[in-house]
Formats: C-alpha cells, structure tokens, sequence
C-alpha cells in the first residue's frame, strides 16, 4: 500500500537521532506543561518557536519537536487531576470526576497507571487511523455543517445530567451558569457587547484557563485551607495497586473513547473537551446496567475521558495535516508554525513536503511509545507528589497557576478575575454544587450559539434545517435517547 | 533562566555574524518587546514573531525582541494597555493591522483611536479574496454580481470576522458594487479562517471572501477557484492568473497592512530608531525571502506616510460603517 511506504519514508526521518532526541525533549516538555495548571501547549509552543529557529532547525525537526509537546501535554493533564483534583488541561476536568475519589483510596497509582495506557492506546490507535484515512476522513468532517454541529452539542449537553447523577437540579443550574459565562465579550454574530459591565478586559469574553484555575485550583487549595490540609495527607494511603482484571475491564471502554475521542477530534469545530465529557457519559450510561463505581472511583471513569482527550488531540492533527485547517486554538499555532517556514498548509502538503508530513506522523509512533514508557515508572514519582508537605504544595500549586493566568495575557484583572472564581468555586463546593458541569457548560454554550446562529443564517431562519441531514437526525436521537434513558429506568424500578 | 540564557546565545551568535546593528540618536532598544494582541497563531502573531525573526537574523537590531500575547478584543485589550501604563515606554511596539483601523472607526477601542498612537510603519501586506468552491456556480465576478443583485440573501457567504469586521467589509463592498444593499447580505461568521474554509469546502456556504494567504493552499490544490483578487494590480505567483475586482468593473479593495505602532508618548529619539529599522528591513535584501516565507507581499511604508494612511484609512472605514449601519454608539 502507498501508505505504508510513505510511513516508512516518514520513519527514516523520524529516526534520526536529531529528530529522535527532538521528539523525546518534546515528550518531557508536553508532559510537564500538561501537569501545570494553566500552561497550555499553545503557550509553550509558541515560546519554543523561536527556540527552533535559533537552533536552524530545519521544518519537519521543528515540526516533531512541538507536536510531541502538544501529544505530549495529553499525558500530563490527568496526573494532577487525579492527585490533586486539579485538572492540568481543559479536557482533563472530566478525569477528576473519578481520579480524585480514586486518589483518596489510596489508588492514585493504579489511576495514573490505568490513564497512562488509556492515553497510549488512544493515541496510538488514531495514529494508525491517520495514517491510513487521513485525507479521505478530513473530507467528510468538513461536510459536518453547522446544524449538524447543533445536534451534537446538544447530544452532549444532554449528557450533563449523567456528570453528575446524584444532583440533577444542581448539575443542570451549574450548566447553565457555565452558558452564561460564555456568553461574556462580543458578540461573534452582531458584534455587540455582552455581559462586559463597560470593561475593556471583559470585551475578549472569559478565558477558559482563567475559570478552570479559578474554580479548580485556588477553589480546592481554599477549601484544603479550612480543613488545615488533613485531606492530602488522607489521600497518601497505600491501596491496592492497579490488577489485571481492572485493566482488562477498562479496554473496551477505551476502544469506545478511542472511537468517539478520534471521531469528535477529526470535526474541526468540536475539541478533546467535548471528546471526553461524551466518552464518560457513554461509559456510565454502559455501567449502569451493570455493577459500577462512577463518580466514586471508578476505573473506567477515569480510563475514558483520558483514552478520548488523547485521541481527540490526534483527530486534531487530520484537518491541519490533509487540508490546512486547525480544528483548535493549538494546532493553530503548528500551523503558523509551518506558515514560518515558508511551507504552505493545504491539501498539498502531503504531495509537496512528504517529509514534514510522514515524517511528522512516523514520529507520532514513536513518541507514544516514548511517553508511555516515561509515564509507567514515573507514577511511583507523581504519587510521592502527595507526600510533599501541604504547606509547600498548595502555595507551589497557586503560584504556577496564577503564572500560567499571567501566561494567557499578560493582565492583571484576569488574576483578579481567577482570585474571583476561586473563591466561587470554594462556595460551590461547600454548596455541594459540582463544578465540571459549569466547564462544560461554558465550553459547549459558546460552541452551541455559534452553530446555532450560523445553522439559521443559513437556513434563513428556518429550523427545519437542524434536522436535516442524516448525522443530526441520529444524533437527535441519541439525545431524546439519552434524556428518556434515566426515565424509563425509574419506571422499570 | 537557562533556555534564556541559551536564547540570550544563539542571538549574539547571530548577531556576530551578521552586520552590525545600527544606532539612531543615541538610542539603542532595551529588552524590547512585541505585542501581538491575540492569541499566539494569528496575524498579530505572525506580525511581531516574523519581524523579530527577521530584525535578529538580519542584524538589524541587536537584542532579541520577545513577542508578548495580550488577546482581547481584537487589540483592544493591547492599545488600553499601552496608554493606560506604557504612555512613554521606547522599547514596546505593537502589531497593528487593517482590522485595527476598522475597530477604532467603528469605536471598538473604547475611547482609544488613530490619534492616541505613534504610526511606525509596515512589514508587509496580504490582500483579501473573493473564493469559491472549485465546482461553484460562479466562474467570474460578474455572476456573483448577477445574484446578489437579484436577491444579496441567495449566496450564502462566510468567513472569519463578525459582522463589521474586515472579512465581512470585503463581502460588503461587493454587495454595494453589485448595487445592492450591504445590509441584506447572507453573512456567517465562523471562528477564523481556517473553519470558514473548512464551511466553504464542505458546501455550506457559497463564497469566502478571505485573505489570499489563508487560500492559498487550497488554490494551488485546485480545491478552490477566486473570483477575484482586491487588490490595486494582480498579484504574483499562484494568484497570477486572478482578475482584479476592478478589472471587472467592481470598486471593491481590500488591503491588509501588516505593521506596528508604538505608546503615544513614544520618546522622538526612539520613534525615529523603530521607523529607521523599519526602513532599513524594507530595503534588506535578505527580507524578501522572510516575508514572501511569511505569506506577506511587498507593502512598504513608514513614519509619516503611514501614519497618513492610517489615519486616512481610520476616516474612510468610519464613513463606510456609518453608510452601512454597523457603527457602535459614540461615547
């Protein structure tokens, strides 16, 4: 097959030891900007760039270098997620679901080891998929259209309930604060300010790192504050290490994550966030028919949003390689990136530069294999995290967030503004309101009104155009499907 | 500190080996900084880290200059910054575009306008187009006219700005071309470019009036076709064989300068440092490389002259917005 030879083309560049050792530092930079709250790839791509030019390092070496950063960063967002309840990355907010309470039984180990293969195996998997239907799927994602994007996002809102089940009324209000504060900044349809109470800082809307800090981070250290830091100490406790039979449990939940994490990854407009609050739902919705520990500590829980965010990121990667266009604020940068390098992103770069591309995807192989041979000894490292005394952690932990706030721009009223959610989030907590439906809420309402308008512009106003098209109707269906499951369960009971 | 201090390294290695930077009345940059006011990836981005790029690799300007993000509105966040704290600072300038001039004519800096900067001067310009799917109805501008001139709601069109941006500007002045009413325009907004194109390819809308970097991948794969280049002559290389919109009877022109301007109380010494190192990039033989690798096309002015064109610009957008009705309330 032609791809096979163009991959082995793309390994004869990728094993290079220059490019090898390039995709081994971005693997450990990934991984530890993915452990930072608040520092994002796209930060630390953007800071590397210059970095690769000073070096004259030539595109596809460059190119290795700042994609296994961004791979990379989908290993690392879970580990604080899971240790601290911290998520490191957006898309992680859903790992602290089940990480967390995991952790405080002593098996943040078995976590950690459990989302280090899910991560693997996602990305590997979608590795191979790009490989083999990268430009034949990137054709079918562009025929996705706004109306289509609707019925989607509206499946996985649907799907908040299942977040957070205990809590119906609460999970769904803390949705739609999330909505609401995505609806601050101007308006992308008219151009009209909303909700900005007259501030130019606000004109940009809410960042997301600037909520996800506020809420998770300075939240969780204030509350730790109030209990004089005992839970941490709690959470060190020994458990059972990670045994065959969880793992062999968890796997088909990751071949699932991997299907919907690649599959939402490869739509441009969607992203690993969405990926992993729609594998989690699946998942629980699997697990209730059977016996299941979800949203206290169950593998599975936290198996398949990891396998999806990492596999999501890869999807990612397909509209940017076959036809030039960035499905996220990241690859955006990569292609930027390439633009700097004088090579045109498009459909042509395949034909035009097969080494920046093979080669690219060559070293994508290799540097999963990396990070998960870096990710399986270190757990023992990550989980001795917890054994670092509170009063040095939780400071530590509060300044590299509010550095990675500084990061995002450089303004002092998002500090104040990330002070501001913390202590909301503290509040919610002691309210007992869960915080991931409010992230999720904020990253799908902005996504929905977009679409939403976009869809009716045009349509011209017609409706009847959300259910037009085969992908809407099923996924209306999935979400009549999924707001009737829990119901008729009720009556069956 | 250790990656700076290599950066600090490989810079001065540079430096050494190219011509020596230049001094202007005395005044040298000190840890000099570019705002982009975006986030990393765009054009503001590109702005700041290409002319950096070039200013080291060129020995134009001996210190490596760090490009700083400050998104938010568009560059509204960043022209508040630079007058609210950095009034007098010599060692800041900040990337500047056509859209820039849009929003202060449109009153989307707050109370910052034109007059509350110094106009340094320009790296480059990029043009917009009028693009459509290879197997599109329309084969020239013409038929594009034809239909908005029945009815402007029957195509639809989209790109990367809101309503009032530049992208929707270039659907506008079409539309007012084909004598139509801008207004009525079928106009989606999409996030960035690459999402419009990705609407344009799956044939949910009709027409992308986008920038002719932003196409030109897709061009020279065929994918798509342009209708029309807004520009003031044709362009080089793959856009050779595409007509001017003037060359088919429609006034319509887009030009996207890419340049900088410095805090308002900029000192002279300075402003004369940044507008000379500008000249002297302009003149470099080594730039036209960079900037053609950048996706720019040759667009060279600086310090008086720009600061004429911005404000003439400024003057004509601000009329255009008033006649189409997109104008934000004065405060």
């Amino acid at each position: 097959m032609d791809a096979i030879a163009a991959l082995m083309g793309g390994f004869a560049v990728a094993l290079t030891p220059t490019n090898l050792a390039l995709a081994l530092a971005g693997c450990l930079i990934g991984t530890a900007i993915g452990v930072l709250p608040g520092i994002g790839p796209m930060n630390a791509i953007a800071l590397l760039l210059p970095f690769c030019f000073a070096l004259k390092l030539p595109p596809e070496s460059a190119l290795i270098l700042l994609a296994a950063v961004y791979y990379g960063s989908g290993y690392g967002g879970r580990i604080t997620a899971i240790l601290l309840n911290m998520p490191g990355e957006p898309s992680a907010a859903i790992t602290t679901l089940d990480g967390h309470p995991l952790a405080k039984q002593g098996r943040a180990a078995a976590a950690l080891m459990v989302t280090g293969i899910g991560s693997f195996v996602g990305a590997t998997l979608s590795v191979v998929m790009m490989t083999f239907l990268a430009v034949p799927l990137a054709r079918v994602a562009v025929g996705f259209s706004p109306a289509d994007y609707v019925a989607l996002i509206v499946f996985a809102l649907s799907l908040l309930g299942a977040v957070a089940p205990g809590n119906a009324v609460k999970a769904w209000a803390a949705g739609c604060f999330g909505i609401l504060l995505a609806l601050v900044g101007v308006d992308s349809g008219t151009g009209i300010e909303r909700l900005t109470m007259g501030s130019m800082e606000m004109l940009g809307g809410i960042d997301f790192t600037v909520l996800a800090i506020g809420l998770f981070a300075i939240g969780e250290v204030l509350l730790l504050l109030e209990t004089r830091m005992r839970v941490a100490a709690a959470a060190l406790g020994h458990g059972e290490r990670l045994t065959l039979a969880e793992l062999a449990r968890c796997i088909p939940a990751m071949m699932r994550a991997t299907g919907i994490g690649f599959a939402i990854g490869v739509l441009p407009g969607a992203g690993a966030s969405v990926a992993a609050a729609l594998s989690y739902s699946t998942e629980r919705h699997i697990a209730e028919r059977g016996e299941h520990r979800f949203g206290k500590g169950d593998m599975r829980g936290v198996a398949s949003p990891e396998t999806a965010d990492n596999a999501a990121q890869i999807g990612n990667l397909v509209p940017m390689l076959s036809l030039g266009i960035p499905g996220s604020g990241t690859t955006a940068v990569l292609l930027g990136a390439l633009l700097m390098y004088s090579i045109t992103p498009g459909p042509l770069l395949f034909a035009q530069r097969p080494e920046v591309a093979w080669g690219l995807i060559a070293s994508m192989y290799i540097g999963n294999v990396m990070l998960l041979v870096l990710n399986i000894p270190l757990v023992g490292l990550f989980t001795r995290l917890l054994a670092v005394p509170a009063w040095v952690l939780y400071p530590g932990v509060i300044a590299l967030s509010l550095a990675g706030v500084w990061a995002v721009a450089n303004s002092p009223f998002d500090l104040m503004l990330a002070v501001g959610f913390g202590v909301l989030g503290y509040a919610l907590r002691k309210l007992d309101v869960p915080l991931v439906p409010i992230i999720l809420g904020f990253v799908l309402g902005r996504l929905l009104e977009d679409n939403f308008r976009r869809a009716m512009a045009l349509s011209d106003g017609d409706v009847a155009a959300l259910f037009a098209s085969i992908p809407s109707l099923l996924l209306w269906a999935c979400t009549a499907a999924a707001l009737a499951w829990p119901m008729l369960r009720r009556l069956r009971a | 500190m250790h990656r700076r201090h290599l950066l600090a390294g490989a810079a001065g290695l540079a430096a050494l080996a190219a011509t020596p930077a230049f001094a202007q009345g005395g005044f040298a940059p000190q840890n000099p900084e570019c705002i982009a006011g975006a986030a990393p990836g765009g054009g503001f981005d590109l702005t700041c880290r290409t002319a950096a790029r070039a200013f080291q690799e060129l020995g134009l300007i001996a210190p490596p200059i760090r490009t700083v993000n400050m998104p938010g509105g568009i560059g509204a966040v960043a022209i508040n910054h630079i007058n609210a704290q950095r009034r007098t600072d010599p060692n800041v300038i900040v990337a500047v575009s056509t859209g820039s001039w849009v929003n202060m004519a449109q009153g989307r800096f707050g109370r910052w306008g034109e007059n509350d900067v110094r106009w340094l001067g320009t790296i480059g310009a990029d043009f917009g187009v009028i693009a459509v799917r290879r197997d599109s109805r329309f084969q020239t501008l013409a038929d594009l006219v034809a239909a908005l001139r029945q009815d402007p709601g029957s195509v639809p069109m989209g790109a990367g700005g809101a309503v009032g941006s530049q992208d929707w500007t270039k659907a506008a002045l079409i539309a007012r071309g084909a004598g139509s009413d801008p207004r009525r325009i079928r106009y989606v907004p999409f996030e960035g470019g690459g999402q419009a194109m990705a609407a344009l390819l799956g044939g949910h809308i009709q027409v992308f009036p986008g920038d002719a970097t932003e196409v030109r991948g897709q061009l020279e794969a065929g994918e798509i076709r342009l209708l029309a280049v807004l520009a003031p002559n044709r362009l080089p290389g793959a856009f050779a064989n595409v007509p001017t919109a003037r060359e088919q009877g429609i006034d319509a022109e887009w030009t996207i300068v890419r340049g900088f301007y410095g805090p308002p109380q900029m000192p002279d010494a300075a402003y004369e440092y940044w507008v000379e190192a500008l000249r002297r990039l302009q003149a470099h033989p080594g730039w036209t490389a960079i900037r053609d690798g950048a996706g720019l096309f040759e667009f060279n002015m600086a310090g008086r002259d720009f600061e004429e064109l911005a404000k003439r610009r400024t003057a004509e957008y601000r009329a255009l917005a008033r006649e189409v009705g997109v104008i934000q309330q004065q405060n």
